[in-house]
């Protein structure tokens, strides 16, 4: 029996192309603006689809007539989606759709189909848990220790409320494909994070065989979470299709209908007591927490998060809503909970009068990483000059603009899901590598293209990469930031296992045998000696007419030491605060994380900056506005649906863990850490800088302001 | 507005009533379809189009140049930005017959001879990008931002990009490009 193949990574003194800050492989034709999105299909008979939808949270559907759509010269389909008696159950949900020649006419016929509804009572909002009423489900108390005692012998003891409201994903490419359904085939161009997964989810609804369905998207315009599932306007624009004699209908939500109903993150709000002694150990945790995600309920955050407090009462409630339904929204639930936790440690410490660094120093026992976190502390306190810049909270001067700093915790498991890669050696000496994954503009095509070169020790530019076909190999979803582990590690071993092939076709005419063969700067040579070597062209052309195709596969429960799972991270914020305005500017964030094995530097730094700006979005801007009067929302748009600009983020610093005890554990993903922290560190910083807790963010400046009413009363 | 009989009593004086006193009376076009030419990247290009068409989607749905995005569709992300007779315009509030006799640049012409444009090399080398897709609104943004200022500060570049969002989060990185950019297309001009 041969040797089982050595699929570990080369030492971190050995990697020529592994950890060196490489520019993103389809950067040039992404910022030539070259790179076709499924939402850029075009072709000759291509038709475009539109949907009808509710204008009422909650209604039934009594009569429908689209006899007025079908009539509309150009229109070349009409179907109902929610025939009479449907309950509809929020603003923006599906009622009919059309496909028609242009897009002008589609929205045309949506407009003259006559829809009577029977309006029913609806609840769009939950900050206020009384007025929920039977919308709200009780999950039962959760009881740890004996906080009654703790609380009794505690030395200092605070009581706040706090809130996260419900955000959407606001994805630039709006949710939507493409769809042609000829005889019994179906041609599916997604914008999804799921290409390998969705034309199955679509085949289901549809009743047909999953081989029956082709699914290719080469680039996706975002999606953090939000695009999984074929979803309801897939079926309907395959169906549409069908109905139009199988030419291709492309149907994206327009930018209402995205904000409305195509996923959202969960709000979360909660009465908080938590206790300490003296010198700041955190002995007793109370919550009463409340969220919604639609219909459905909210998530229910992991609260207190990081920190395992001895003694904790917890209740929850779930709040069914009116509202388009929640989906993952980059790190689920980690947001909220890292909110609620780390701003009621922050009012505990700062009403001991400690700093919060002394402060969580003093309880990183209750973590599980309480080395990781104390080192990353220390770095991001220096990265901030927080020595020279914290001050008591309130206490920062006597001007009208005061300056605080704040900081939080977070974590994230990763790891690498299921993934299977195939590389092909050519006697030409080119070579293939193919996989059925998508890069989410997270470099994922780079990281691939990356690790198939350092095992090959070619050049990034002799890799040819396929990916976003459903002919390839297998990879899993990109959720919950084990896309890198997956991909890597299939890709590592699938090119392991093509190389050996290529060693043992080799080695003979080398007067050496395959296990004292490298692959070193383009050439096969005999270890330690390059006197002994062909190029790798050479090399390849020994093959004759015979090519190498050789798999990889990452298995999630067996990764074999080239991913795993479980961060830690540290984010940290300097804000400046006019009390005059209410407006709150960033002057300064770091982040400093633990992510395991960096394959590309540079995109990694990348993710963070964007999970950084993300978490200054959610601090200072955004925030679904439900009014309960229309049962509608607000701000259904760009102008008030807000995110940052490229002036209001300050300066922000990233610090990556490159260590080699953190090497060691292999690849563990990043792109949900990144995004969890910073929102509530910027909350803690405002309220050292004014002295008083803005209780629920976003920190617009009518919430500042009531806030700094509140404590001059 | 042109052609629709706005009244004075309506608009009261202003410009808006001198625009509709000088259109030629008679003048309506549509609703169905009417030539449209449109001079893109220096080519002319001839469409059969309802007159209500935006440019982004004349651009998108009918040349097939989509580079340029549809996201918010109301003037307000930039992902549809162009450049029209010099200035930079939101193709998706702009109608293609309104583009009509304007020269119009398009993110599709700005490499030459397969060599990236300056701009589009800066947001590579500083990975000003991550899903690309407001990159290519940005991309022509920059352009039109630094064929008026060619010498930035980094508070002009805040402030002259602020018609453009990002949702992954790349201004880092974009900052960084935008000031590279200048600096190479002064260098060009120099040279």
């Amino acid at each position: 029996m041969p040797d089982a193949p050595n699929y570990s990574w080369p030492p971190m003194e050995k990697r020529r192309v592994l950890g060196k800050s490489t520019k993103r492989v389809d950067g040039p034709i992404k910022a030539a603006g070259r790179a076709k999105y499924s939402s850029d299909f075009t072709q000759k008979d291509l038709l475009h689809g539109a949907l009808l939808t509710s204008p009422h949270a909650h209604a039934r559907v009594t009569s429908i007539d689209t006899s007025g759509a079908e009539k509309l010269p150009g229109v070349t389909a009409v179907r109902v989606i929610a025939s009479p008696g449907t309950e509809l159950m929020w603003a923006g949900q599906e009622v009919a759709s059309v496909a028609a020649e242009t897009e002008e006419i589609a929205r045309d016929a949506t407009r003259r189909i006559k829809v009577q509804y029977e309006v029913l009572p609806h609840l769009v909002r939950e900050d206020d848990l009384k007025k929920a009423g039977v919308r709200a489900k009780a999950a039962g108390e959760q009881v740890k220790g004996d906080p009654d005692k703790a609380f009794q012998e505690a030395d200092a003891v605070v009581e706040g409320h706090y809130g996260i409201p419900v955000i959407t994903h606001c994805c630039l490419e709006s949710h939507g494909n493409v769809v042609e359904w000829k005889g019994d085939k179906l041609n599916l161009y997604p914008s999804t994070q799921n290409a390998s997964g969705i034309g199955g989810d679509l085949s289901q609804n549809l009743k047909v065989p999953a081989s029956n369905v082709h699914t290719n998207m080469q680039y996706i315009g975002g999606g953090f979470g939000s695009k999984f599932a074929a979803d309801l306007w897939g079926v309907e624009a395959a169906r549409l299709s069908k109905a139009s004699n199988g030419r291709p209908v492309k149907l994206f939500l327009d930018r209402a209908t995205e904000l409305m109903m195509a996923g959202n993150r969960p709000s979360a709000y909660a009465n908080i007591k938590v206790a300490a002694k003296k010198d700041g150990t955190i002995t007793a945790w109370q919550s009463e927490s409340w969220s919604t995600g639609g219909i459905g309920g909210g998530g229910s955050p992991p609260i207190p998060y990081v920190f395992d407090v001895p003694n904790q009462r917890k209740n929850h409630t779930a709040v069914s809503t009116n509202c388009g339904g929640v989906r993952a929204w980059r790190a689920p639930n980690h947001q909220q909970a890292c909110y609620l936790t780390n701003t009621a440690f922050d009012d505990l410490a700062a009403k001991l009068n400690m700093d919060p660094l002394e402060f969580y120093d003093k309880n990183l026992g209750l973590t599980p990483r309480a080395e990781v976190y104390r080192a990353q502390m220390r770095k991001g306190a220096e990265l901030i000059d927080w020595q020279k810049l914290w001050h008591l909270r309130g206490q920062s001067g006597s001007g009208t603009v005061k300056r605080g700093l704040g900081l939080a915790m977070s974590t994230w498991g990763g790891g690498g899901h299921n993934s299977q890669c195939r590389t092909t050696i050519h006697p030409d000496g080119t070579v293939e590598v193919e996989l059925c994954s998508q890069d989410l503009g997270t470099g994922t095509r780079t990281v691939i293209t990356m690790v198939a070169a350092e095992t090959l020790g070619l050049p990034l530019g002799a890799i040819t990469l396929r990916i976003g076909d459903s002919s390839l190999p297998p990879s899993g979803a990109s959720g919950g930031s084990t896309t890198v582990g997956g991909v890597s590690s299939s890709t590592r071993k699938s090119t392991v296992n093509a190389l050996a092939k290529l060693f043992d076709a080799v080695a003979p005419t080398m007067g050496s045998s395959a296990d004292q063969l490298e692959a070193v700067d383009g050439r096969i040579q005999v270890k330690g000696d390059s006197s002994k070597s062909l190029t790798w062209k050479a090399a390849c052309q020994k093959l004759g007419v015979n090519k190498i195709s050789e798999m990889g596969e990452n298995n999630q429960r067996n990764p074999g030491g080239l991913n795993s799972s479980g961060v830690g991270g540290v984010q940290l914020a300097d804000v400046s605060v006019d009390t005059e305005t209410g407006l709150v500017k960033i002057i300064k964030a770091v982040a400093v994380q633990d992510v395991g094995l960096v394959i590309n530097p540079k995109t990694s730094e990348s993710q963070i900056h964007g999970g950084c700006i993300m978490g200054i979005c959610a601090a200072l801007m955004e925030e679904r506005i439900m009014d309960q009067q229309t049962g509608r929302m607000l701000n259904p748009d760009m102008e008030f649906y807000k995110i940052a600009g490229i002036g209001d983020i300050g300066e922000i610093i990233v610090h990556l863990d490159i260590t080699p005890e953190h090497d060691k554990r292999g690849v563990v993903g990043l792109g949900e850490p990144a995004a969890i922290a910073l929102l509530t560190a910027i909350a803690n910083a405002t309220a050292n800088a004014i002295g008083v807790r803005v209780p629920e963010i976003p920190l617009t400046p009518d919430r500042v302001l009531a806030a700094l009413e509140r404590r001059n009363a | 507005m042109r052609g629709v009989g706005i009244s004075t009593g309506a608009v009261g004086s202003g410009i808006l009533e001198t625009a509709a006193l000088a259109a030629p009376a008679g003048n309506v076009a549509g609703p169905g379809a009417v030539p449209v030419t449109l001079k893109i990247n220096g080519k002319p290009y001839s469409l059969n189009i309802e007159p209500r068409v935006t440019l982004i989607d004349a651009l998108r749905n009918h040349l097939d140049l989509t580079g340029a995005k549809k996201v918010c569709d109301r003037a307000t992300c930039g992902a549809c930005t162009v450049i029209m007779d010099g200035k930079v315009v939101y193709s998706c509030t702009t109608l293609a017959i309104e583009a009509q006799g304007k020269d119009i640049q398009t993110i599709e012409g700005f490499s030459q001879n397969g060599k990236l444009h300056p701009v589009s090399a800066a947001f590579v080398n500083h990975d000003a990008q991550q899903c690309g897709y407001c990159t290519p609104g940005f991309v022509v943004a920059v352009k039109g931002f630094l064929d008026k200022h060619p010498n930035p500060t980094e508070q002009d570049v805040e402030a002259g990009l602020g018609g453009n969002l990002c949702r992954c989060g790349t201004y880092v990185g974009m900052r960084k490009a935008v000031l590279e950019a200048a600096k190479e297309m002064r260098g060009g001009r120099n040279a």
